[in-house]
């Protein structure tokens, strides 16, 4: 039997999850209100006597970077996801060359640090691709001559590996009674695979797959080392561009609290539409 | 195109210096000593912190949510940056003002800050739940022994949260590793810019690549089996769960 580990343990304090969010009677409290206004006095102190007059300028090139990151982001997500089912399910059903091949990927991907593998695609296999005459000639090369395909192959292999363990829990929790009582209706292993398993296996994993999301977003402002125009790459270059070194990134950081918590809503939103019957 | 065997230079990795690879060994050592030394530092804001949010009064509960709020939604990347700059900062400009003049900020102690700062808001979180997890009684049983908080918080509570902390302590153990390589991007030589400038200068940027993967990966597994040794100790009479 495979062991279960839980989801949560390997993300739960990594992320802000939905869990997380206060409500809004338990939220308004007398000192609460005391730090308030010292929260908006540090705020106008920031807003009054730092330089803010670079903002208007890079506006549409902030816009524009939060898009791509955006992109970035939910592309990969999906990918990924799609990646991480047969992954997980592999892990649990597979032969074993299979699943001792899924098993050495997740641990090789979760072991390497995210901007190794990004930088060893972009510089690695980027530099050996146009020793290839064949590559250079394929409908590809335009493509591969960009940045942003490694950006999106590493961002995407390194969610589908650490999804696939999650998804790999996911099946193996699946009670077993259930697939049972699929398999005594008659149903083939593709519908029941359809019906039952991974329906169920989705629903199990759905708060770990939040929280790898919101990780997935935080995970995206390191292709900008690698040329992408992230929202992150944009803020770089005012940097660069007016010699100011804090108030871009505090900008940065409001920006980013804001994609997560825009995030962690609609994930709140989402899980309280699924209905869930017992544990 | 040449065969691919003769394409990989072997004699890149040699330890002596013509070669790289003492380079990218001492990048490993500093890696380490980063993630050890912010791991460590995380572990001490992270009891801090979890009594404060489980202790404390509302106000330093509301600071301590803020302060693991901010860092769990800002990335890592641009948390580093910040800290890497203001602290370095914040420090001269205090030392200024006392009058002993600027000192120079070695990029280790910068490092270790910051790793610590957002390991210590992770760590926080695990010990919390952790914390809770310890059954009501045992705690109220040592407090009608007597035990002053502290005596309750050092003999009983930490000791009992240990084995529902190892998982997510050995997993933010696994992340500081691999946080160390994010310290790349503010010019500190640890293992992964040093991979980038060997790789840069020979231009066999697969095989210095594939090297540092391989020192990461090794440095896991090690730890995985150093985790496994010390989880089976910690859970010494708890009931298995099948």
């Amino acid at each position: 039997m495979i062991e279960t580990t839980p989801p949560d343990a390997t993300t739960h304090a990594m992320a802000f999850t939905p869990e997380d969010l206060p409500t809004v009677e338990s939220f308004f409290k007398p000192h609460r209100i005391v730090l308030l206004v010292i929260a908006a006095g540090l705020i106008f102190c920031i807003a009054w006597f730092m330089r803010w007059d670079w903002v208007p300028q890079y506006l549409p090139r902030l816009g524009y970077g939060i898009v791509v990151t955006l992109t970035m982001m939910f592309s990969t997500a999906i990918l990924g996801f799609l990646l991480a089912v047969p992954l997980g399910l592999v892990q649990v059903t597979g032969p074993w060359p299979l699943k001792a091949l899924a098993k050495g990927f997740c641990t090789v991907i979760r072991g390497t640090p995210l901007l190794l593998q990004l930088w060893l695609l972009y510089y690695g296999l980027g530099s050996l691709f146009p020793q290839f005459p064949a590559i250079r000639q394929s409908f590809l090369w335009p493509y591969l001559r960009e940045s942003w395909p490694y950006g999106v192959a590493a961002l995407t292999i390194s969610f589908a590996a650490y999804e696939g363990e999650v998804m790999r829990g996911a099946f193996a929790g699946v009670p077993a009674g259930e697939i049972e009582a699929a398999r005594a209706y008659g149903m083939s292993r593709w519908t029941l695979f359809r019906r039952i398993w991974l329906p169920r296996a989705i629903h199990r994993a759905l708060p770990t797959l939040n929280g790898e999301t919101v990780l997935q977003l935080k995970a995206t402002p390191l292709v900008a080392t690698i040329t992408v125009i992230d929202v992150y790459a944009v803020i770089s270059k005012v940097r660069q561009d007016t010699y100011i070194t804090y108030e871009p990134l505090l900008l940065l950081a409001l920006i980013y609290m804001c994609l997560t918590g825009i995030l962690v809503f609609a994930f709140r939103y989402l899980e309280n539409r699924i209905p869930t019957r017992g544990a | 195109m040449a065969d691919p065997v003769s394409l990989i230079n072997w004699s890149l990795l040699a330890l002596e210096p013509p070669g790289w690879g003492g380079v990218l060994l001492r990048g490993l050592m500093n890696s380490i000593e980063i993630a050890i030394g912010g791991y460590a530092f995380g572990l001490l804001l992270g009891i801090g912190g979890a009594c404060g949010k489980l202790y404390g009064g509302p106000i330093t509960r509301d600071l301590m949510e803020c302060y693991t709020t901010i860092v769990r939604a800002v990335p890592e990347l641009v948390l580093i940056l910040l800290l890497y700059y203001a602290g370095t900062d914040a420090l001269n400009s205090v030392l200024g003002l006392m009058g002993i003049g600027e000192v120079d900020i070695s990029g280790l102690v910068a490092g270790i800050f910051v790793i610590g700062v957002v390991q210590g808001a992770y760590t926080t979180e695990v010990l919390r739940g952790a914390i809770k997890a310890v059954p009501a009684g045992q705690i109220e049983a040592a407090r009608a022994y007597g035990m002053s908080p502290t005596k309750v918080m050092t003999r009983v509570t930490l000791p009992a949260m240990l084995p529902y902390a190892i998982p997510g302590l050995s997993n933010l153990w696994l992340i500081a590793t691999k946080d160390t390589a994010l310290l790349a991007v503010v010019g500190f030589s640890e293992l992964t810019l040093v991979t980038r400038q060997a790789a840069g200068s020979t231009k066999s940027y697969l095989l210095f690549f594939c090297a540092a993967g391989a020192l990461y990966l090794m440095l896991t597994l090690v730890s995985d089996v150093i985790i496994k040794i010390i989880e089976r100790r910690a859970r010494r009479g708890f009931v298995e769960q099948s």
